[in-house]
């Protein structure tokens, strides 16, 4: 899932200082499971603006409306009558949520309130990690489901590097450690008896797939609707 | 000017005293952190005569530094063999292939191949990292350069083509512990002609690796130079020792190197007195890498002291380095 976080309070008031009727609009999906732009989080997030410009002598109306999918057009058709009253639409969507709004409502003016952090899990409760770098060009059955391209510091196709030390990458620090996604392959695959698979030298990869590309599209001939 | 006739792959020195059986010793040579060529003179003339050639680092430990190719030019003007290093963490390959043409019609005959240190250790922790290509796939394209004569896409070479003694790094006391003979052979594979090791202290360790890397056959098909270096002072064994990732130095090492200065009052006949211990332990390390199956020569570290290259190199009986016509 796409894992968000949300941007400090301080911030998110400097960008709806100038607005008087703010919308703050949550997302049903990702960001409600990662706890940055469900519901709950609206609710507090507006309540705690509401006192914050009270407190400031600056009162605003801040407003909070939840939909199912901030990136799925008839989801935000739910908010269409209502979006025109306000002057600012605070998004807690993920990045595309928040250009979904813009696109769908060119009149409005959008801002965010999340950080769009990464494609990730959470690891245990309270703790997310990066899993995927969408690169566009799977290799996870080479390395034992585990990815180095999203999980290597260096996205090495052939590691580990000189770096690897007690199952830590080089950029570990005692305040951030950081797991050497490549110890973790060369012990799963030497474990199960792979070690051809490690042996095999990966040879420069073809990052067009990946963002490199350009802004990425897929076109899907037999679901698109028949054109009149 | 060297080439690469009778036979051999570049034609660079350190690949006629290797293919000529002579135990090869190389040292390493830092470029400065400014645009002073005198600096890069000033080292080459340290180090010219006492090895088989000079690695120039690439910005090592991601801090900038004067570029490689540069200082290796100088180098191969002052009569000094380098052997330039490049690493993946800040070109792409379009920029990797076109300093390789370069480099070679600058004279340059010695590639090293690394990943690189990754930036976060350097001055500019907030740059972007490259790595299009990693280690191995560096090490294919300039082989292939070399060998089929073809760009990284596949298009030939039209003309001159760079023909480099390739090389690469490993570290032996990466982890984990037991693959690192396999990715040694795998950079083999993948092109290098010699390797250089990460700094040795840990000598039954580092004869453990080698042991599975004869057991392999890998011995035969890459030269392998054992990293050695001298320590300066008790403190800096003591910091590779608890600090460097993928670094193993004994107790004992740090302990000799606390033991030199012990009783001496004057502040520089100490540090004196633990500089010949670094150097002695030096010594004597090169002497134990020579009677290891397997190993082909070394790689003397001595960074930022140039100086003792000389010194070592004498005291370790390599003396004069061998003439290959």
């Amino acid at each position: 899932m796409i894992v968000a976080e949300q941007k400090p309070f301080e911030e998110i008031k400097a960008k709806i200082a100038k607005a008087n009727k703010v919308l703050v609009v949550g997302c049903g999906t990702c960001v409600t499971v990662c706890f940055a732009g469900g519901e709950k989080e609206v609710g507090i997030l507006a309540s705690s603006l509401r006192m914050a410009t009270k407190i400031d002598g600056n009162p605003k109306q801040i407003d909070e409306v939840t939909v199912q999918r901030q990136c799925e057009w008839e989801y935000l058709d739910t908010i269409k009558d209502r979006i025109g009253e306000y002057d600012l639409v605070l998004s807690l969507g993920c990045g595309i949520g928040v250009q979904a709004i813009a696109e769908h409502f060119p009149e409005a003016r959008v801002v965010p309130g999340l950080n769009t952090s990464f494609l990730g899990l959470p690891v245990e409760q309270g703790v997310w990690e990066e899993r995927c770098a969408a690169c566009g060009n799977c290799i996870l059955d080479l390395t034992g489901g585990i990815c180095p391209i999203a999980r290597c510091s260096k996205s090495l196709l052939n590691g580990p590097c000189g770096g690897s030390h007690d199952g830590k990458c080089e950029i570990s620090t005692p305040d951030r450690v950081v797991e050497c996604a490549w110890d973790l392959i060369v012990k799963k695959l030497m474990a199960r008896g792979e070690l051809d698979k490690l042996l095999e030298i990966q040879p420069a990869k073809n990052w067009q797939t990946s963002r490199d590309g350009g802004p990425r599209r897929i076109a899907r001939e037999d679901l698109m609707l028949a054109k009149e | 000017m060297a080439d690469a006739t009778n036979g051999y792959k570049s034609g660079s020195t350190l690949e006629k005293v290797l293919r000529a059986g002579q135990f090869a010793a190389t040292a390493e040579l830092g470029p400065p952190k400014n645009a002073d060529a005198e600096v890069i003179r000033k080292k080459a003339a340290l180090l010219k005569g006492y090895c088989d050639g000079a690695n120039i680092t690439d910005n090592q430990t991601a801090i900038v530094r004067m570029s490689s190719i540069a200082a290796a030019a100088i180098a191969v003007r002052e009569g000094l063999e380098p052997i330039m290093q490049m690493t993946c963490r800040d070109r792409n390959r379009l920029a990797m292939q076109s300093d390789i043409l370069g480099a070679y019609a600058l004279g340059i005959r010695n590639l090293l191949c690394l990943s690189g240190d990754h930036q976060q250790f350097g001055n500019h922790p907030t740059a972007k990292n490259v790595y299009d290509l990693d280690s191995m796939s560096l090490l294919q394209m300039v082989k292939g350069l070399r060998d089929d004569n073809r760009f990284q896409c596949g298009e030939e070479i039209k003309g001159v083509n760079p023909r480099f003694f390739i090389g690469a790094a490993e570290n032996p006391f990466a982890d984990p512990f037991e693959f690192r003979p396999y990715r040694l052979a795998k950079k083999a594979q993948a092109g290098a002609d010699f390797i250089q090791t990460q700094l040795i202290y840990n000598v039954p360790k580092f004869k453990e690796f080698m042991k599975r890397v004869v057991d392999l056959g890998v011995h035969e098909k890459v030269y392998i130079l054992a990293g050695v270096g001298p320590l300066k002072t008790a403190g800096a064994a003591k910091y590779m020792r608890d600090q460097v990732p993928g670094m193993d130095v004994p107790d004992e090492i740090v302990k000799r190197m606390e033991e030199a200065g012990k009783g001496i009052e004057d502040k520089k006949a100490k540090a004196a007195a633990a500089r010949e211990e670094g150097i002695k332990i030096c010594v004597e390390l090169i002497q134990q890498m020579r009677e290891i199956p397997g190993v082909a020569g070394v790689h003397i570290m001595a960074i930022e002291w140039e100086e003792a290259v000389p010194i070592i190199a004498e005291k370790a009986g390599l003396l004069p380095r061998p003439v290959i016509q």
